[in-house]
């Protein structure tokens, strides 16, 4: 299986992934889109799937791609975003047990309240899509984080177009 | 000097009397000492504050710890410019005797407190002041306050209060709490705890443990409650808070994300935003009744509501024409109408003031993000503050001064943020930090004597 991933995505991934590979969803991966224009120029990556258990959160991430990205200010899914919550919702069919939650995020350049709703809509987006694909809608809850939990530290472009996103996490309820 | 007791006001744990000069002939004919704050452009009038006389040994340390607090309280607001007690000429000989003004004039001191304490046989503290005119050689206010000594910062507030109330025709705000939120840690895995201190960053305490993320604490305008958003369980709800006795409860049983609360201005209600199928409409919750009411039912982003004093209307931020902007509606829902319409801008988290006359707001505009005022009718908008990131205004319950938080750009490996609460007059002068243990945000102030 491939992910499609960013390029400046890649290194900040393979180097989370050497070392902190305990590490929860929300800081161990960046698998894959980007809606925006700074990393419109990717590459394809072979994903090792280096004992990750299928069905596994870690398999979600490394081997299905756990997130995907929003331009400033918007919610909708990008066609790199569509791809990869179809990839999200074949992984389900896959293995019919598991459940998602979908955390909605987005990047430090807004107010909180308002961005508390705006990561409510963009996690909403991957699962409306998702439920439009056939998954039943009692299998993909959401939550929103706001600018609360960027993935990536800072206050750069980089940082901000890595943090408007959408992750998929399995739903341990 | 004739001095009669005008009248007795109790809060917790206090007796006040309010004592006045009975000068009424002499008053009329002379220009009156005021300060004129609506104006702006203030030069700091100088002000005496020699320590308080004690009326016994044990008194000592706590007559001068309560003049350090006032004189304190007075230049932090910006109006007043306490005079460096190494250059007084003389010390108050008694609180009953009348200064001798000659010593106070060449300092230039305006304004002359002479205050006294004493620790009775019961273990009260009575603390007694008089605020002089030194070029006027008149009384202008006075007030007896008895009550626990381990009050005496409060003592000392309410002694600020009085002076500035009767120097500014305004209400003082020195006798009052904020709660806030503090912060640790990485900006992935920050720790943030509900926090509470006086205004002047003393008495602090954390009143969460940081398991939880919680944010957006408010005070209540009648009761020792907080209401804030907390993802106790990974459930973002907004809650109740009783800071007295640490009990808290989730405010209904909503599908979704409730977040956004605010009290009404009667204490009665709480307004809110709880997200359905990723859209945010605002709510209200009836307290008593348990009784929720939907005010909005636009598909865009409804959140940020604030009621006006009266309670008859809240403004709140919505994006249903296209971008983040201010609107105001009736209590009921009714007559939804935008107020912000400055080109470029993008606003949030509106306040209304207890006064009623203006809303504060977070302006986001050319990259900075901007503290400003607007009247309810969206003309007049004037921006204080701004930097990288500052957010989240609240106003001091006289409605003069707001508090927010500032955060800076920080780099690749997040440092740098330093997240800290300023706060900063009305006229955009006198932007102060408020010290805080650690890093804080989402300042909310109490209203006026909230115990």
């Amino acid at each position: 299986m491939r992910i499609n991933l960013p390029v400046v995505v890649a290194s900040a991934f393979l180097l989370a992934a050497c070392t902190s590979a305990s590490d929860d969803a929300a800081d161990s991966s960046s698998g894959g889109d980007s809606a925006a224009p700074a990393q419109s120029s990717s590459t394809k990556v072979a994903a090792t799937p280096t004992g990750a258990k299928p069905g596994s959160q870690l398999d979600l991430e490394i081997n299905v791609g756990d997130r995907v990205f929003f331009a400033y200010d918007k919610s909708t899914l990008s066609s790199n975003g569509r791809t990869t919550v179809e990839r999200w919702a074949a992984w389900l069919k896959t293995y019919p047990a598991n459940k998602l939650k979908i955390e909605g995020h987005a990047d430090e350049r807004g107010t909180r309240e308002y961005n508390l709703a705006l990561g409510e809509r963009r996690a909403n987006a991957s699962r409306e899509y998702l439920v439009s694909l056939g998954v039943a809608p009692n299998r993909v809850k959401t939550i929103s984080y706001g600018k609360e939990r960027p993935a990536i530290p800072g206050s750069n472009e980089n940082a901000y177009t890595q943090n408007r996103r959408g992750v998929a996490v399995i739903d341990a309820n | 000097m004739l001095l009669h007791t005008e009248n007795i006001i109790r809060r917790a744990g206090f007796v006040l009397m309010t004592v006045v000069a009975a000068l009424a002939l002499s008053t009329v004919a002379r220009a009156q000492l005021n300060i004129d704050i609506v104006t702006g452009t203030i030069k700091p009038l100088p002000i005496a504050v020699p320590d308080f006389l004690a009326q016994s040994p044990q008194a000592q340390k706590v007559a001068v710890d309560i003049a350090t607090v006032i004189a304190n309280d007075l230049e932090r607001s910006g109006l007043f410019a306490p005079i460096d007690k190494r250059a007084f000429l003389s010390q108050p000989a008694a609180l009953a005797v009348r200064p001798n003004f000659v010593n106070w004039k060449p300092l230039n001191a305006q304004a002359l407190i002479v205050g006294e304490v004493k620790l009775a046989a019961d273990g009260q503290l009575t603390t007694d002041f008089r605020l002089w005119d030194v070029f006027a050689e008149q009384p202008m206010t006075g007030l007896s306050l008895s009550t626990s000594p381990s009050n005496w910062r409060r003592v000392a507030h309410i002694v600020a209060d009085a002076i500035y109330e009767r120097m500014t025709g305004e209400r003082g705000y020195f006798d009052t709490r904020i709660v806030y939120i503090s912060e640790t840690g990485p900006a992935e895995r920050r720790i943030k705890r509900l926090s509470i201190m006086d205004q002047d960053g003393a008495n602090h305490r954390f009143l969460s443990n940081g398991d939880a993320l919680v944010l957006t604490p408010r005070f209540s305008p009648t009761q020792q409650e907080i209401t804030y958003l907390a993802y106790f369980n990974d459930q973002p709800r907004v809650y109740l808070f009783n800071i007295d006795t640490g009990e808290q409860e989730v405010l209904g049983d909503f599908p979704g994300m409730t977040f956004a609360p605010r009290f009404s201005p009667d204490g009665n209600k709480v307004i809110m935003s709880l997200a359905e199928n990723g859209n945010s409409d605002i709510h209200s919750m009836d307290l008593r009744t348990r009784q929720v009411k939907r005010l909005t039912t636009h598909p865009a982003i409804d959140t940020s509501p604030s009621y006006s004093p009266d309670g008859r209307q809240v403004v709140f931020e919505s994006d249903r024409g296209g971008s983040q902007q201010l609107y105001v509606m009736n209590a009921d829902g009714g007559n939804q109408h935008r107020i912000s319409f400055k080109s470029g801008g993008r606003y949030g988290t509106p306040v209304w003031s207890p006064r009623g006359d203006l809303i504060a707001f977070t302006k986001i505009q050319s990259g900075l993000f901007h503290i400003g005022v607007m009247k309810p009718d969206g003309s007049g908008e004037r921006l204080l503050a701004k930097g990288f990131l500052v957010e989240s205004p609240t106003w001091a319950p006289n409605g003069r001064v707001l508090m927010f938080y500032k955060q800076n750009r920080s780099d690749a490996q997040g440092r740098g943020r330093n997240s800290r609460l300023y706060s900063i007059d009305l006229t955009g002068h006198n932007e102060r930090e408020i010290i805080t243990p650690v890093e804080a945000s989402d300042p909310a102030w109490s209203p006026a004597s909230s115990r």
